[in-house]
């Protein structure tokens, strides 16, 4: 009984410490920002690093993604929906839900994972303290960049990911579901709202917040060596994608009030 | 090896405790550094002689007691002052820490590139000189992962005296180099000591190398300084633990293993 107790409360102190020490790093990024436009280069680096590497994983889910999401929502409206509105069904869902959060998920795995890798084998490897040791603030040359080439790129993936996912669905409805490219693509046009736009990459820029902070933080906390760089990545995929889902329903509470 | 124990002390470390996990490393560390002088810290290996120097450039801090760098504690200044106070230091790591996705001569001009503002060129040049003094002329654009041991421990020293720092920490400078480019890291050792407000601390198991760049010598043991004297206090010395320790005994006040 005893032990439990002990057991739940240190869960609970590892968890605020956790918590403490992102809201402490995320202070440091903050007081960092002004210096990102002294030293662009690390930001650019990063936002290319992420783009270009992402770019043909981002392609092959949002392919499928679509194609899927028009197989799928025809199946269901046969005999109850005209096809018609096959369009903007497939079309909304994608734009506000499936592309951010089907983006954010995949990059919680390919971007935030290689973020805490390599910068936990920088903690172990005592890079981190050596750039201390020189007094270069690892915040504003490691994190800052990361985090703002997240923000920024993220949204810019995702929206890709929609023109994908648009074009996937397309071809599914025209070769499969047998309906005119102008049927569907007129759905999609009749009902679209830029606002359902600026909501899905708002989110995905909130995703890519979530997956560089959590990635770099897990990178710096890391330690015990090659096998603690291995636990980090896997902690900053788990508790990245968790933090996604969570927030992605907390903002559909707060954006598409009902009622 | 002028007398310097006249100088002003610039480094003052008092009553430095630290544990990790319930195991005390440094307990009651003492220790004063003058300016201008070479001071070598010896000591068993796992006997905190790394924890000691990494407390004195502010990357841990101590669970009890106090570093001074120049009059000012370390544990009290804000980050911005520890880094003005850093940036008069220059630390090699004993396991080099080079940047692995810079290349050796972005490594050496990161300091360079970061806290002057001198252009491109000068830099370049600067990187040059440095990687010569340490026997690396001409290998900037090499990839750390391609470098040997020994190779990545030189690229760290030509770091670490970038900024031509007034404090200069040596972890294991000539460990993992052949006995020849470690008498000629030591050469240089002395050479950058030898200037007159160069203070520096090197920590070395190789007492060859600890006679010829010391000018003080400092015995780290059971957590706090066993003895300092100079070299030839403690080459006569006739503790036992002292004397198994400088000529390498299996057998004596010390369990070897
Ligand atoms: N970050 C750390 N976390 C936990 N324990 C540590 C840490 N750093 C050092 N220690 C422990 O502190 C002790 C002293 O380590 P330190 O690296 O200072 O030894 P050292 O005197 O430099 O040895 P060597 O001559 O082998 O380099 C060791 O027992 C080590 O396990
Ligand atoms: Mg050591």
């Amino acid at each position: 009984m005893f032990t439990l107790l002990a057991a739940c409360g240190k869960m609970t102190l590892d968890f605020l410490e956790y918590v403490g020490g992102l809201f402490v790093m995320g202070w440091r990024i903050i007081c960092a920002l002004p210096s990102i436009f002294v030293s662009p280069r690390l930001t650019i680096d990063q936002m290319l690093q992420i783009g270009v590497n992402s770019f043909p994983l981002i392609l092959l889910v949002s392919v499928f993604t679509g194609s899927v999401a028009a197989w799928q929502t025809a199946y269901q409206m046969v005999d109850f929906v005209p096809m018609r509105f096959l369009g903007v069904t497939v079309g909304k869902a994608v734009t506000i839900e499936l592309a951010p959060v089907l983006t954010a998920l995949v990059l919680a795995g390919r971007v935030g994972a290689s973020i805490a890798a390599e910068l936990g084998t920088m903690r172990v490897t005592e890079q981190i303290d050596a750039l201390e040791a020189m007094a270069i603030d690892p915040v504003r040359y490691l994190v800052l960049p990361r985090v703002v080439a997240g923000i920024i790129m993220i949204p810019i993936l995702s929206l890709f990911a929609t023109v994908i996912a648009i074009l996937g669905a397309l071809v599914v409805s025209v070769s499969v579901v047998n309906i005119s490219s102008e049927m569907f693509l007129n759905g999609v046009k009749r009902y679209f709202y830029i606002s359902d736009l600026v909501a899905g990459q708002t989110k995905a820029a909130m995703f890519g917040l979530i997956i560089s902070l959590i990635g770099c933080y897990q990178g710096f906390i890391t330690s015990g060596g090659a096998e603690g760089v291995g636990k980090s990545t896997t902690r900053a995929v788990v508790v990245s994608a968790v933090l996604i889902l969570i927030a992605d329903f907390l903002i559909a509470t707060l954006m598409f009030r009902m009622g | 090896m002028n007398d310097k124990s006249n100088n002003e002390i610039v480094i003052e470390v008092r009553g430095l405790e630290k544990s990790f996990d319930n195991h005390r490393v440094l307990n009651g560390v003492e220790m004063d550094v003058r300016r201008g002088e070479t001071l070598v810290i010896i000591g068993r290996s796992g006997c905190g002689k790394s924890v000691l120097l990494k407390h004195i450039i502010g990357l841990l801090s101590a669970d009890r007691g106090t570093v001074s760098v120049e009059g000012r504690t370390l544990s009290k200044l804000t980050r911005k002052e520890l880094y003005e106070v850093r940036l008069r230091f220059g630390m090699l790591f004993q396991n080099g820490a080079l940047f692995d996705s810079l290349s050796v001569g972005e490594n050496v001009g990161l300091a360079l590139r970061e806290h002057t503002r001198k252009k491109m060129a000068e830099i370049n040049e600067i990187v040059a000189r440095k990687l010569e003094q340490v026997g690396m002329g001409g290998m900037e654009n090499k990839m750390p992962a391609d470098l040997s041991g020994g190779m990545k421990k030189r690229v760290s020293l030509a770091r670490a005296i970038s900024l031509d720092p007034d404090f200069i920490l040596f972890d294991e400078p000539t460990t993992g180099l052949d006995p020849i480019t470690a008498d000629a890291i030591d050469d240089l050792i002395v050479e950058l000591g030898g200037h007159p407000s160069v203070t520096s601390i090197a920590v070395t198991h190789d007492m060859a190398s600890a006679y010829k760049i010391a000018d003080r010598i400092m015995m780290l043991h059971d957590g706090r300084v066993l003895v300092s004297g100079t070299p030839d206090q403690i080459r006569s010395s006739t503790d036992p633990i002292i004397h198994q320790f400088i000529n390498g005994l299996a057998t004596g006040p010390l369990k070897a293993i």
